[in-house]
């Protein structure tokens, strides 16, 4: 629905009463992260951590969710069990129609249920239900389970965590319609402090669509861009997955807890092999008719006698290279089966694959023994690293405990630091050198999706860092533009700041408070000052010595300037993080 | 005449993007469920998906239930559809015995015409338009 204000439900666990709240602000902050930054002021407290029940779990679109092809993403914002700092996580599946359809810009939860809940809503439609009785229920059962219960079969939207979520792991993602996830930096530990098993969105509204022939016409000319262009085939065709032997051919590829940065044996890992020998089928999120979602399925004896079962998972470059190159995995089949393992807890398969590499790494130099690792990981052991996973969805001990809070923060009590492969958050997988660990480490939620560093490293030889700077924070954001909108990023390249001028004045936004450029710009001051009065201290974060002793096709990391690039960087955070009285004071 | 036929579901990977062409188009609404195709999994998104379409019926159940003549009878298979005859009284959706016709919160009915605008939209090629055989006219 076309409006200037925003139309957000607010669930309260606490007292089991749900409200409806009509607020200003579009023209402002648009939607999407913009809009979550904006709630998380209005519902959020800056001075208690992250696990108090008033802390807010919000999620938002944007104002063209719906309208517009592969506008089919939901911005979740909470401040993070991990850092306990506000931040933001991104997914598709049918989480953003179903909540254009069930006519909310945004869904905030606040409060503790008692005893495990699950939610359900929609435009005419609120269910708070004890499910106690699924306590414990891996992120898979739990789909299955809440699909007969509630309502609404092909449009709405189920979220949900795993055992991880449930025991305050700090990397539990949110499962979204069993591809997708909610998945770094703990919005699966937010709902677990908030006995939250689920949460199910049903999209039971339409809305009329504008007069006149501008945005059909708008419509036609941006879904043609967007299947025809060279660009999307790529997320299409192989997938992300398609970037594992590139990134070895540039010795940028994780490997081994980043003992190495390439192997002979990526090939046997690479995308084209998943595609090969075990690619299942394609999936989409609602809205997108890309379909870069790759199920991989692996054939699995279980028994004598030809007994076989079978496992379905999706699959991308950071799986592979996570709990892949990471760990050393070097089948495919491998790969998805301790995938498989870190669906069913529901943790980011990211932080679950870099935090055993750096366990591996531990056992292997003595740093831990088996007494505290339980059992005997070894690089390439995939039904080893299996078990490891459910130790880390649901730890029986001190070590694992702590390893799901982190790998950082274990380290620092079992010692390990300097190869704790952790930027803010274990590390995405990209090593092409100075400028993306600088973008990951300091970042706003250290991701490789806040700018991009890995590509800057690989088009730029030079290490000018008034120019690496620039790029850092001009493309960090026009990406925050295209959150506003959440937007899936891989259509940055078509949607440029004018088309997204031109899409929103074709559905009646015409009064926005500046150009788009200019609420990227305010809503990348507004994150930051979020993040900032939490305690971030961006010019206090150590990258770990690992990363200053890769070599990549460039030649070793130029830890001169990778220093001075953090400096620069953790200033310009601390300048646009600022207060309004420091602004005016300049 | 031609019906449109969901020929190869196998294909789908669930975008619903032929719902939302639908709703856009014929109907000028944005929705995935006011749509003459509405698509769900078949039983949790590791299934793959099913497509909720008129199958064009000759005679059509609808058509048969429907008391004032609001959906008639098309020749070939499928019905017409008029809705300033419909009363909303749910009837329709009630004798469709594969759940085609989906009706909103105010109990109007969406469905399947078989103009065939939405197959353009599918980027797997699911749908297509396929020729029904010919019937004679039907006494009115």
């Amino acid at each position: 629905m076309i409006r200037d204000f925003f139309r957000v439900m607010v669930v309260n666990l606490t007292t089991g009463k749900t409200s409806l709240k009509e607020l200003p602000g579009r023209g402002e902050v648009l939607g999407g992260a913009g809009l979550a930054a904006h709630l998380f002021r209005e519902f959020g407290h800056i001075d208690r951590d992250w696990d108090d029940p008033e802390q807010p779990l919000i999620f938002a679109i944007g104002p063209l969710t719906g309208y517009f092809p592969l506008m089919s993403k939901t911005c979740c914002a909470f401040r993070s069990p991990y850092h306990n700092q506000y931040t933001e996580s991104y997914a598709g599946g049918k989480s953003a129609l179903s909540l254009r359809f069930a006519d909310l810009d945004a869904l905030v939860v606040t409060g503790k249920a008692k005893r495990l809940t699950a939610v359900c809503v929609g435009s005419r439609l609120v269910d708070i239900r004890d499910v106690e009785y699924m306590r414990g229920f891996d992120a898979i059962q739990t789909g299955r389970v809440l699909r007969k219960i509630f309502p609404g079969s092909g449009r709405r939207s189920i979220m949900r965590i795993g055992p991880a979520g449930e025991n305050l792991s700090a990397f539990a993602c949110i499962n979204v319609d069993t591809y997708r996830h909610f998945g770094r930096l703990g919005g699966g530990t937010v709902m677990g402090a908030k006995n939250l098993k689920a949460i199910c969105v049903v999209g039971d509204r339409g809305f009329d669509l504008p007069e006149g022939k501008a945005y059909p016409k708008l419509y036609k000319h941006i879904f043609d861009q967007l299947t025809t262009t060279e660009m999307m085939a790529k997320y299409h065709g192989l997938g992300t997955a398609v970037n594992i032997n590139p990134l070895n051919a540039l010795k940028s590829l994780p490997w081994k807890n980043l003992q190495q940065t390439s192997s002979p044996q990526a090939e046997n890992i690479s995308g084209e092999t998943f595609a090969d020998d075990t690619l299942l089928r394609n999936a989409a999120c609602a809205g997108c008719p890309v379909g870069c979602i790759h199920v991989g399925f692996v054939r699995e004896q279980f028994q004598t006698n030809n007994q076989y079962l079978y496992r379905q998972v999706g699959y991308d470059y950071e799986p592979i290279f996570s709990c892949g190159g990471m760990l050393e995995v070097t089948d495919a089949a491998e790969v998805l089966r301790i995938l498989d393992v870190i669906e069913k807890e529901g943790l980011d398969c990211m932080s679950a694959g870099v935090a055993l590499a750096w366990a591996t790494e531990a056992l292997e130099r003595g740093v831990v023994t088996e007494q505290d690792t339980l059992l005997p990981l070894k690089w390439g052991d995939s039904e080893t690293y299996m078990r490891a996973v459910e130790h880390l969805g649901r730890p029986d001990n001190d070590f694992y405990r702590l390893l799901a809070q982190g790998t950082m923060k274990c380290a620092k009590q079992y010692g390990g630091e300097d190869f704790a492969c952790v930027l803010g958050q274990e590390m995405a997988g990209y090593a092409t050198g100075e400028v993306f660990f600088v973008a990951e480490g300091l970042g706003f939620r250290h991701s490789h999706l806040d700018s991009g560093g890995y590509a800057y490293d690989q088009k730029h030889d030079e290490k000018d860092v008034d120019k690496a700077l620039n790029f850092l924070l001009t493309d960090g954001r026009e990406r925050i533009v295209l959150n506003c909108m959440v937007g899936c990023l891989f259509s940055r390249g078509v949607y440029k700041e004018d088309l997204l001028a031109e899409a929103l004045e074709s559905v009646g936004y015409g009064d926005m408070n500046g150009s788009v450029a200019d609420v990227g710009k305010r809503v990348q001051r507004m994150r930051w000052r979020l993040r900032l009065q939490m305690g971030y201290r961006p010019d206090e974060v150590v990258i770990p010595k690992r990363y200053t002793e890769i070599t990549t096709w460039k030649g070793p990391v130029d830890v001169n300037y990778m220093n001075a690039l953090r400096k620069a960087y953790a200033a310009s955070i601390l300048e646009m993080g600022a207060d309004p009285e420091d602004e005016k004071a300049k | 005449m031609k019906a449109l036929r969901a020929a190869r579901m196998e294909r789908c990977i669930g975008c619903h993007s032929c719902s939302l062409a639908c709703a856009r188009q014929v109907h000028k609404v944005l929705s995935w469920n006011k749509a003459g195709i509405r698509i769900s999994s078949a039983g949790g998104l590791s299934t793959g998906f099913e497509a909720r379409l008129c199958l064009a019926c000759h005679p059509a159940p609808c058509a048969e239930a429907c008391p004032t003549g609001s959906l008639s009878q098309r020749r070939d298979g499928g019905v017409i559809q008029k809705r300033n005859l419909c009363i909303r009284c749910g009837q329709c959706a009630e004798a469709c015995p594969v759940d085609a016709i989906f009706l909103d919160h105010q109990v109007n009915p969406y469905v399947c015409i078989h103009c065939g605008q939405c197959v353009a939209y599918c980027p797997h090629d699911c749908l297509e338009m396929v020729d029904l055989p010919r019937r004679e006219e039907e006494e009115r």
